[in-house]
């Protein structure tokens, strides 16, 4: 590849692995979500506890629906709802399981994921950097980029299975202390779905921070695996 | 034939565009999913089979679902689905205070047998405080006696070529121009012969209401709500449910809901 001096080097940033599962995930999430929203207006209360209160109140929060275009199906239909759900989520599970193996071997975790001493030394200027927008696009993510898809991979992910596996009556028998651990059933069903609206909230910043660093490039180097790095200033240069 | 050559930022571009268009498609693109035998679906709930035999494999046939204590129960035991009956057989029962119920128990077994309530109570009990999960998403405890449902099963001696015990109920949860359909459900025998498995009398200290199941209901607490038939009239075993009602094994399996419903 030609560097010019206008534009940066450009690299392999993403490996094949990385960019497969990127986009199962976006897959499935999508129809996790979209699902999961038609099984919630099967009974749309939240409530903290064991149970559903019926006569006493232990609800924290109810609507009447989510709307059609929220679901999938967009009819009624908690049974059709149920089966793209539970096969997602085995899609989501086993996705994840790929992931975290291949990103062992191909040293993903090690290399791009895992925090490390610079990544401290660096974060105001990383935040301040953001909060400025100027978005440096560098062979490696930067300190808020890692706790944002570390949040995701190591937080979110294991929170929504976790949750999600206390509201099966058959795992329940096999690991009772589970939903003991998230406060009872019912709150794990509340856990699961408030995991449900941070994944949508980290997809807004996701999607704008894309748009922001040049959607091109970005999609590029999730699909392709290709990214073309900012023009390195002589400062810059020096730290390496 | 070089034009049909993309480079990658083409490529990308359509990406994009075809992308810009899913949200404007919206949700009901996916509507085709709800036809039963849309062979999608079908797939899809042929891979679902790895929920229960994933279960299966980590669950010990007699490991117990959790059970709470006194203090848990804080109210009635939410009913649902059908909780009045008004099919001729059940109200005559119901109006001499189930006096003349017998459960019958056949189909692939040594010694098909009637029990009455009477004899039922006097047998050896269970008596259990769990939580009921209902496929809508809500819970409630509730302490729940009765027979084992093994004990049945070892008194009428089940034939080898059983893998299935099938409730008949009496309660008729929808009415079609072609007639009312009985409620019906079916397990398999593992859960068949599980502890907690237990034909349930009481409820709460207390006979069974009429709303949650009187006379009998079964208890099948490593499963969803659907799946524990209330004012069952007849327990059948069989080999396979393929010639019952709709085929799939119970009334809302019927319906596209999944006949395993441990999760």
């Amino acid at each position: 590849m030609t560097t010019t001096a206008s534009e940066g080097r450009l690299i392999l940033r993403q490996k094949r692995a990385t960019r497969i599962t990127h986009w199962i995930w976006a897959i499935s999430l999508f129809f996790l979500i979209a699902s999961g929203l038609q099984i919630f207006n099967a009974h749309p209360a939240l409530y903290l506890g064991k149970e559903s209160g019926f006569a006493y109140d232990n609800e924290i929060f109810s609507i009447d629906a989510m709307p059609w275009w929220l679901t999938i199906p967009s009819t009624r239909d908690l049974a059709t709802g149920r089966v793209v759900h539970l096969f997602f989520a085995w899609v989501f599970v086993i996705n994840l399981f790929i992931w975290f193996i291949a990103s062992l071997i191909n040293r993903h975790l090690r290399k791009d994921l895992l925090p490390n001493r610079k990544d401290v030394q660096n974060f105001g200027q990383d935040v301040k950097d953001h909060l400025r927008l100027n978005l440096v696009h560098a062979v490696r993510y930067s300190p808020l980029q890692k706790l944002a898809y570390g949040g995701v991979l190591f937080v979110l992910f294991p929170l929504i299975i976790l949750t999600g596996l206390c509201m099966s009556p058959g795992m329940n028998a096999v690991l009772p202390w589970l939903p003991e651990l998230f406060g009872g059933r019912q709150t794990a069903r509340t856990i699961h779905f408030l995991v449900m609206a941070l994944f949508v909230l980290f997809f807004i910043v996701h999607i704008a921070m894309i748009i922001l660093a040049g959607p091109l490039n970005e999609l590029r180097s999730i699909v392709t695996g290709r990214y073309r790095l900012s023009p390195r200033t002589k400062k810059e240069a020096a730290h390496v | 034939m070089s034009k049909l050559i993309l480079n990658r930022r083409k490529l990308l571009r359509a990406g994009l565009a075809t992308a810009a268009t899913l949200p404007l498609a919206g949700c009901d693109a996916f509507d085709f999913l709800t036809d039963r035998s849309n062979p999608v679906r079908e797939w899809m709930i042929s891979i679902n089979g790895l929920t229960y035999r994933a279960q299966r494999a980590l669950q010990a046939a007699d490991q117990l679902a959790p059970e709470f204590s006194q203090a848990d129960i804080r109210q009635g035991q939410k009913p649902n689905g059908s909780t009045d009956p008004d099919t001729p057989d059940y109200l005559s029962l119901k109006e001499k205070s189930f006096a003349d119920y017998r459960l019958e128990v056949d189909g692939l077994v040594e010694h098909p047998t009637r029990f009455s309530l009477d004899q039922l109570r006097n047998m050896p009990s269970r008596t259990q405080i769990t939580r009921h999960d209902c496929v809508e998403g809500w819970s409630t405890i509730a302490k729940w006696q009765g027979v084992p449902l093994r004990q049945i099963l070892d008194q009428v001696g089940v034939k080898p070529a059983a893998r299935y015990v099938m409730f008949h109920c009496y309660d008729a949860l929808s009415r079609s121009l072609s007639g009312i359909e009985l409620y019906y459900e079916s397990i398999d025998l593992i859960d068949a012969r599980h502890p907690q498995t237990i034909l349930a009398y009481a409820m709460n200290d207390a006979p069974l209401p009429v709303a949650n199941g009187a006379p009998l209901r079964v208890r099948v607490e490593r499963q969803l709500g659907y799946k524990m038939a209330k004012y069952i009239r007849r327990i059948e075993l069989i080999s396979e449910f393929s010639q019952v009602g709709g085929g799939k094994g119970g009334f809302w399996e019927d319906r596209g809901y999944e006949w395993y419903a441990g999760i």
